[in-house]
């Protein structure tokens, strides 16, 4: 890797990592406002993310006396920087990823890990049972989900796989060969399953209700992160944010990688705009359907609860998707 | 009981309250949990003692009618005419029938608004907020109701020793029966959210459940006795205001199911058929009313002669959204009571949270603790101070000290 190369790629880090930071919260402020009007409600400002950060970052620190002060404040470092660091292994638009070429989607599935597992970390270093009770609940549910996000992982690197294309299982692969013009009809109901599957894995990564369960703010007065304030607060509520913009362009360049210029026949700057401008509303989409949509319709689960959605139900669906598009390619 | 050790390794015992977001009110809950699991539950209340009944016998009869208003905010006819009917007895005051009548729809109004008030505190619990903004914004229908009718919001004031201050007068009966079709509509959007919904069904049903027996034997109160099936009701079984004129029978959860199964999903029917019991009671009344004076004495200098010359003892009660409320009241020919006992209904209510609680998982705390619509501040009449570290009183004990305090009344 030459100079110019590495330049490129602290300079493309820096602009992605505001990228995720604004959009993050400019989706967690159409997410509050959409909510509050379908109960009824006026809601906040559309800025309220952005105010709310502000403010927390001048509030007072606090590390409890039973914590376990490098590993507290280290938690939510590591939640931002592995939410920012998958971001660069993911095509925004027709912007190809920084790091093309690298990463592939086993290895986001292995990232999507690093800020749950830091907030679980962040949880159990806070010294608070209600902390250690949400740490125990956030790990259960991870595994939980884990189930039928691999499972659809795997139904699209084995599909790619069978295509023999270069690097197949790499995001840039599967965003410019569209899974759905590969496939028959057959296939075509599997991908759907997935896509279901992939929606409502989305709450679960993100913690919302119904699944909740590891922040539970009426049981556990806020779990993980109970004992954390100001600027770790800040930090994790950011990396949150980064992680909804994640998963949801991981769902668009899986599901929804087709993109507007192609079909207006536009010149190289404005088809990048309109492009980007087509993919924030992809993004909004998906977040409008898998996170708002299902938060304001729901209860919270238990945690057993969640564990048999994910692995009966979700598991069971995401499986008879994977073998739908086995049984698709076969017979083709 | 004993009271759990705090221990550190398993089973681990974890305190939720006094304060938490779980819990509305203060009250201490020591919980020994496996992994989600509870294995044993125990509280402590006495975290927001007033100390009212000691205001209320420094105070003269009509004064503690607005006293006895403030015990709680949510029920705010329930202990002003549980103390009015204790009054009323001691001084032989006789009620006119037309201020039963409005005593009656007052109160079935304010059934109507607590009851609404617990679903979406339920809800919240639950975690469904849309449930919860839907029932309080409905109830802002009743609350103006209230407030058209009696003046106030909460804290109505209507109620006086001998009969009720403000009449409902002919031209504010379209308006009562606006709102009451308003709820009709209500009704049924609420049970459709609460009784369909899967998600509220898979939290509630089968979770905290009392069994009629043990409801039996710890003698809840209100709608938490009626789940399990025990058809208990003041106003049915020891009629008082205008209710002996109406056609009601206790709501128990089979009347819409077919069975009684004593969870938190039953708590929830019953409460959602009694706001559809209290339109049909208001309706009875408004077209049943007679006319009549609405106060016995209304005088006032009068009435606070004849209560100083009051001698006796009587026991008021009223069947409050949360069930049975009492007061006792005795007089000595002077102007503030000699003794006046208060008991909210959530005190009978309590120990059924022992039964529930047990065995059920740690999700489920919230809403098995809100599920008998605990009144907190309402309930507490002691608390301990000054003692270094927690004690428990024997029942030996309590009752060792209420022998004492019922001798030291019988001698003045």
């Amino acid at each position: 890797m030459n100079i110019g190369n590495l330049i490129m790629v602290v300079v493309g880090t820096g602009a992605m990592a505001l990228f995720g930071i604004v959009a993050g919260l400019f989706y967690m402020g159409i997410d509050r406002v959409l909510v509050a009007r379908m109960q009824a409600r006026i809601g906040p400002p559309l800025r309220q993310p952005f105010i709310d950060m502000a403010k927390l970052m001048t509030k007072q620190n606090i590390v409890p006396a039973n914590a376990i002060p490098w590993l507290f404040n280290a938690a939510p470092l590591v939640a931002l920087a592995s939410s920012i660091s998958i971001m660069l292994y993911i095509p925004l638009g027709s912007f190809a990823p920084i790091f093309r070429g690298y990463g592939d989607l086993i290895l986001i599935v292995y990232l999507l890990v690093i800020p749950a597992l830091a907030m679980v970390v962040g949880g159990l270093a806070s010294g608070s049972p209600y902390a250690t009770i949400g740490a125990q609940r956030e790990m259960v549910t991870m595994i939980s989900y884990e189930l039928p996000l691999a499972t659809t992982i795997i139904a699209f690197a084995w599909k790619y796989a069978q295509l023999g294309l270069d690097n197949p299982f790499s995001l840039a692969t599967v965003a410019a060969t569209p899974i759905w013009s590969q496939v028959g009809p057959l296939g075509f109901v599997g991908c759907l399953l997935l896509l279901v599957t992939m929606i409502l894995v989305t709450p679960g990564e993100l913690g919302k209700i119904p699944f909740d369960t590891p922040e539970a703010e009426t049981e556990l007065a806020g779990g993980l992160l109970v004992e954390y304030s100001g600027r770790n607060l800040a930090l994790f509520y950011l990396s949150l944010g980064v992680k909804a913009i994640v998963l949801t362009a991981v769902v668009v360049a899986l599901f929804f990688p087709y993109n507007l210029s192609s079909y207006l026949a536009m010149s190289a700057l404005p088809a990048r705009l309109v492009d980007g401008a087509f993919f924030l509303v992809k993004i909004f989409v998906i977040m409008f359907f898998s996170v708002s949509l299902i938060r304001i319709a729901m209860a919270r689960f238990r945690i057993t609860q969640v564990v048999d959605v994910y692995w009966k139900y979700l598991g069971a669906l995401s499986l008879v998707g994977l073998i739908l598009v086995m049984v698709d390619s076969f017979i083709r | 009981m004993k009271t759990l050790e705090i221990k550190k390794t398993a089973p681990y015992t974890t305190q939720i309250g006094p304060a938490h977001p779980a819990l509305k009110e203060p009250v201490m809950f020591t919980f020994e949990l496996e992994g989600e699991r509870i294995r044993k539950a125990d509280f402590a209340p006495g975290k927001a003692h007033r100390g009212i009944e000691w205001m209320g016998l420094r105070r003269n009869c009509v004064q503690i009618v607005y006293l006895a208003e403030r015990i709680c905010g949510i029920c705010g006819i329930t202990h002003s005419l549980s103390f009015c009917r204790a009054i009323e007895q001691v001084a032989q005051i006789q009620v006119s029938n037309r201020a039963h009548y409005i005593r009656t729809i007052v109160g079935e109004l304010e059934r109507i608004h607590s009851h609404l008030l617990w679903a979406g505190v339920a809800a919240h619990e639950l975690g469904f907020d849309s449930a919860f903004y839907l029932a309080w914004r409905v109830r802002e229908n009743v609350m103006d109701l209230l407030e058209y009718l009696t003046g106030n919001r909460v804290h109505y004031a209507i109620i006086q020793i001998g009969g009720v201050r403000r009449d409902i007068t002919p031209d504010m009966v379209p308006k009562i029966e606006e709102s009451l079709k308003f709820f009709e509509g209500v009704y049924g959007k609420l049970a459709s959210i609460f009784l369909d919904d899967t998600t509220i069904q898979m939290r509630c049903r089968d979770c905290g459940v009392l069994t009629p027996e043990e409801a039996l034997k710890l003698c809840p109160v209100g709608p938490t006795a009626r789940a399990s099936g025990v058809r208990k009701d003041v106003r049915v079984d020891h009629p008082y205001a205008a209710y002996a004129d109406l056609e009601l029978q206790p709501v128990t959860p089979d009347q819409l199911t077919g069975e009684i199964r004593g969870d938190v999903y039953d708590r929830i029917i019953v409460r959602l058929l009694e706001v559809k019991q209290s339109i049909g009671i208001i309706r009875q009344c408004l077209a049943q009313m007679p006319d009549g004076p609405i106060l016995a004495v209304p005088k006032m200098a009068l009435l606070l002669a004849q209560l100083k010359k009051a001698e006796g003892e009587a026991v008021g009660r009223h069947e409050a959204p949360r069930g049975e409320v009492m007061h006792y009241v005795r007089m000595g020919k002077q102007e503030s009571p000699v003794a006046w006992k208060v008991k909210a209904s959530s005190y009978s209510n309590y120990m059924s949270w022992v039964p529930m609680l047990e065995g059920e998982q740690v999700a489920d705390i919230p809403i098995i603790v809100a599920s008998i619509d605990p009144c907190i501040s309402c309930t507490d009449r002691v608390t301990i101070v000054g003692d270094q570290g927690a004690q428990v009183w024997t029942k030996e004990e309590l009752h060792r000290l209420s022998v004492e305090k019922t001798r030291q009344l019988q001698l003045g």
